[in-house]
């Protein structure tokens, strides 16, 4: 690699050829700030807020996009610079919806840091905000009020780069540019599968979850109402961030504290509905593998792929609707528990279920879509009464009063509260393949699966696309069929990867018995709901700290989860039963594709 | 600074050249490197308006290692009062067709494109039946060389040479961030060579009359003639070929009506003069240069009614991308009306000064950093006209 050398305030720094002056800046400890800069997407340049001074160069340059090239002589902070900064930043906000002490994101806004930092007076410029703009609230997931809006374009850098949705586009020039959708169409009716990850990069408010958080302090007040909620495996630890503590921090027990110090019911597991998943998925695996491979039965699909991901599976639905028979008929670990809840759980708590309100607290906005798909009311009631971001509870807390750093720890309710470190895993990507070749392998065998510690690594990491096969040796009579077939699995995060793989199926070129697709980048981890800001680096740190919680649990497959093994001998008698086929299980339908 | 005397000439449109091969083979009958050579000799500057050396520009084209490069011939013609393309390439499309065809040789493409502005749709058919003809003749030169038409559907800042590749790409024309320069990587990440309309005729013409010839007419600075777009308060509105570093005040003396007030000198994004500064003006590159637009404003005219109007073309020409540009544009012209309307007061105007100078140098293209240009001189010069 060629060494470049460059000057940045009289500094001297050698960076890499191809980096940017922003990447030389960042090596010597110089904050050059930025906005429309995001570290996941492709450079745009296009804010113009990380301007620097180059000698010999009248304009000045995007420290953001311009490569750093031998012998220059940079200035990050010369009264030109300064003062063109400030100018920008004092014309993002002319045009910006100044009613900060309104807004979902303020403190945790960009432009807001900024605008503090610059010491931005509101004099200089007069506003050119444009009247009469409406906020589109139609989804049930995102909301995009265009008045909040900087132009940055990372939300469409990310529905295009990261997600290959394109749902959201740029629309018209100069003064009327803005982000827009598809003939400018309600969020609700376009190809928008919800995962969020444009609202977890938007700087400002313009993009944020719908919040439901007010129905559901109004259910906790509500004496008559029995309130549950349940956390998803990738809460416990991102949710420190939002409250004091460092990236990567497991906050489980404090977590729990918390939510019933809100005044909740039951604080209950979605670990333990994901254990279940893999109970109905595995088990939907093994029977579809003997129907393709023994009863040569075409109508049944292989590979297989995972329906945990909400933004996945209507991703699939838009863009792939033909191939929808892939999908694994099982429920998100969020819907199964709804159902559940409102069954299963009311019988054995002894409470009427129109009485219960079931929260889930998400790593994710597509479960908020998801929770109010049509369909999801097996229990006889809406299943799930309000799906809740990662960063909503972390605003619950706030309002609460609670010193979260003091809380001290404590355990999930029962029942439903049970969990395992297969379940845990769920929130990262390749955790939902591990966890259930950990159940499935041992189903086939009667032996835990070949790898130290049931680590399976080859299906771990941040590569797009990860490919495994795993022997099967020893297969236990019943399972015969399986003996020395390689299985090959694959997982996939990001819905860019899920193109790919889904164009192999489409094919008829894909070479996998069973896929696991997350719609975000790292999987739930990564998810739109989470704390923002979110990178590699803290994608990173937050899937470490899942396989430490891994490593703490005393049982690490699903199948061997006690309350697992309970809700099948009392309930739901076996995996894909009647009862579990009709709770449990769902259909997909074709949505159109713009 | 010395000016020349202002003298009308007749290159462009002659039309002796008008036969395409016998130029491209007479060219071809030099080394790359011979043309690049002579072309750089002549001192022949970008005709678009910028004026970058164009002999530099297809060395480094040349200099490129790449099996593919293009050449492109810039028509998006859309600058405010320029007009000269679209007569030039009704009028003598074969010398911009050989001098895309002298400049492949040069650099070693072997295709060329001509964007051309969406309103000149009407040019399509009959600039397609002689691209076909020339094609054909090229081949049989043993050029290996063809040319195709890319439309474009009226977007100004589509002139801009990243906006328009992105354009032909098929994307939405917003310019990218330089470096790359597209000679290192411009229309689908290959060297490009892009050109303007006129830029591409005198390249045919310096092989058809020689570098002398041409080199002879203009200034060091500014070296041969230019096709002006001459429009406004002038009774000979039309197509003028004059020699370049011509004074501003000869030219009101042969264009004007008698009563001009103002002229401005390279459309919209270019400079206002003032009668009290036609005298002191060059128009080249020396002094004030052109892209071809000279609009001719008289005293019936509001200083402020014309900078308004600019503003609001660059306000809704902008692509929006970038902020200095986008609400800059907005800014302005906001701000002069409040000003002309009493609701802020005339320092206002110092302040919107400053904004032009930030515009000016964080813009991310050209389109931007020129909104300049015309605002600071047109309220320096017509302040009283600005103001309640």
């Amino acid at each position: 690699m060629t060494k470049i050398k460059i000057s940045i305030d009289g500094k001297q720094v050698q960076v890499e050829k191809g980096q940017t002056i922003l990447d030389a800046a960042k090596k010597i400890n110089v904050r050059i700030p930025t906005l429309c800069y995001h570290e996941d997407l492709c450079v745009a340049g296009n804010c113009r807020v990380c301007v620097v001074e180059v000698e010999g160069s009248r304009a000045l340059q995007a420290s953001c996009a311009i490569p750093a090239q031998n012998g220059m002589s940079i200035r990050t902070n010369s009264p030109t610079v300064r003062n063109a900064r400030k100018d920008i930043i004092a014309m993002l906000v002319s045009e910006h919806n100044t009613q900060c002490t309104t807004c979902y994101r303020s403190t945790n806004c960009e432009l807001q840091t900024l605008s503090a930092e610059y010491n931005i007076d509101n004099n200089r410029y007069l506003s050119i905000l444009k009247p009469n703009t409406t906020k589109d609230t139609s989804s049930w997931s995102i909301e995009k009020d265009d008045s909040k809006c900087v132009r940055c374009q990372r939300c469409v850098r990310t529905c295009a780069e990261l997600q290959h949705v394109n749902a959201l586009t740029v629309s018209h020039k100069g003064k009327d540019m803005k982000i827009s959708t598809f003939h400018d169409l309600p969020m609700k009716d376009v190809v928008c599968t919800n995962c969020g990850q444009c609202v977890n990069r938007c700087p400002t408010g313009a993009l944020t979850e719908r919040r439901y958080f007010d129905e559901v302090w109004e259910a906790i007040g509500d004496p008559n109402k029995h309130v549950v909620m349940n956390t998803a495996p990738s809460v416990r630890v991102a949710l420190g961030e939002m409250l004091g503590y460092p990236v990567g921090t497991r906050v489980t027990g404090k977590m729990v504290t918390a939510m019933r110090r809100l005044g909740v019911d039951s604080v209950l597991d979605t670990d333990f509905s994901a254990d279940l998943t893999i109970m109905e998925e595995g088990t939907e695996l093994l029977s579809r593998l003997k129907k393709v491979l023994v009863e040569k039965d075409d109508t049944v699909k292989l590979p297989m792929i995972t329906s945990c991901s909400p933004g996945w599976v209507k991703f699939c639905e838009h863009l792939f609707p033909d191939h929808l028979g892939h999908l694994s008929s099982c429920k998100s670990p969020q819907q199964m528990f709804g159902a559940l809840t409102k069954t299963y759980y009311a019988d054995k708590k002894g409470i009427d279920p129109k009485d219960i309100v079931s929260v889930a607290i998400m790593p994710c906005a597509a479960k908020k879509f998801e929770a109010n798909r049509r369909e999801m009311n097996d229990s006889g009631f809406q299943d799930i009464d309000a799906g809740l971001t990662t960063r909503e509870l972390g605003h619950m807390i706030k309002q609460a009063g609670l010193n979260f750093l003091e809380l001290e720890d404590s355990a999930y309710d029962s029942i439903m509260g049970e969990s395992t470190g297969a379940g845990v895993i769920f929130g990262a990507t390749g955790g939902v393949m591990e966890a259930a070749l950990r159940t499935a392998y041992e189903l086939v065998t009667g032996k835990e699966v070949p790898f130290e510690n049931m680590n399976i690594k080859p299906v771990r990491g941040m590569e797009g696309i990860r490919e495994a096969t795993i022997k099967i040796e020893g297969a236990l009579p019943q399972w015969s069929f399986l003996e020395g077939v390689d299985l090959r699995v694959a997982v996939a995060h990001g819905l860019i990867n899920a193109r790919i793989i889904m164009e192999q199926i489409a094919a008829g070129e894909s070479p996998y018995h069973f896929i696991e697709i997350m719609a975000c980048p790292g999987g739930c981890i990564g998810g739109g709901g989470q704390p923002i800001p979110t990178n590699e680096t803290i994608r990173k740190q937050r899937v470490a700290a899942i396989y430490e919680e891994d490593m703490s649990m005393p049982v690490r497959k699903s199948h061997a989860n006690p309350e697992i093994v309970k809700v099948y001998e009392e309930f739901l008698k076996e995996p894909l039963s009647h009862v579990s086929h009709n709770l449990l299980h769902t259909t997909y339908r074709k949505r159109q594709h713009y | 600074m010395i000016s020349k005397k202002l003298k009308r000439v007749d290159i462009i449109f002659e039309c002796n050249g008008c036969e395409p091969t016998e130029v491209v083979k007479k060219a071809m009958k030099k080394s790359p490197d011979e043309i690049i050579a002579a072309v750089i000799e002549s001192g022949l500057r970008g005709r678009g308006g910028a004026g970058f050396p164009t002999g530099m520009k297809w060395k480094f084209a040349k200099e490129e290692k790449s099996d593919i490069k293009y050449v492109i011939c810039n028509a998006d013609e859309g600058e405010p009062g320029t007009f000269k393309d679209r007569e030039i390439l009704d009028v003598v499309p074969n010398k911009v067709l050989s001098g895309m065809a002298i400049c492949a040789y040069a650099i070693g493409a072997k295709e060329g494109f001509i964007y051309l502005r969406g309103e000149y749709n009407f040019l399509l058919k009959k600039l397609q039946t002689i691209i076909d003809a020339f094609n054909n003749s090229m081949s049989k030169i043993g050029l290996d060389f063809a040319i195709e038409i890319r439309s474009g559907s009226g977007a100004y800042v589509c002139g801009e040479e990243t906006a328009l590749f992105e354009s032909m790409e098929g994307r939405r024309g917003e310019p990218r961030n330089k470096p790359p320069f597209p000679t290192q990587a411009g229309y689908n990440g290959k060297p490009t060579i892009i050109n303007n309309v006129e830029t591409l005729v005198y390249a045919t013409m310096i092989f058809r009359l020689g570098v002398k010839e041409f080199k002879d007419l203009g200034t060091t600075d500014s070296r041969g003639s230019k096709v002006f777009s001459i429009s406004g308060d002038t009774p000979k509105a039309g197509i003028h070929e004059l020699e370049l570093g011509l004074n501003l005040a000869e030219f009101v003396e042969e264009f004007g009506d008698g009563d001009t007030k103002a002229v401005q000198v390279g459309g919209a994004s270019g400079h206002c003069v003032p009668r009290k500064l036609f005298k002191d003006t060059i128009i080249g590159f020396e002094g004030i240069p052109t892209g071809g637009s000279m609009m001719i404003f008289n005293s019936t005219r509001s200083m402020f009614n014309i900078l308004n109007d600019y503003l609001e073309f660059f306000a809704e020409e902008s692509c929006g991308q970038c902020t200095p540009c986008r609400v800059g544009t907005q800014q302005l012209i906001k701000g002069i009306r409040a000003v002309k309307q009493g609701d802020m007061p005339s320092e206002y105007l110092d302040q919107l000064m400053k904004l032009t100078e930030t515009m000016q140098i964080a813009s991310k293209c050209g389109l931007g950093q020129s909104v300049a240009n015309s605002f600071s001189s047109i309220v320096t010069n017509f302040r009283e006209e600005m103001i309640y």
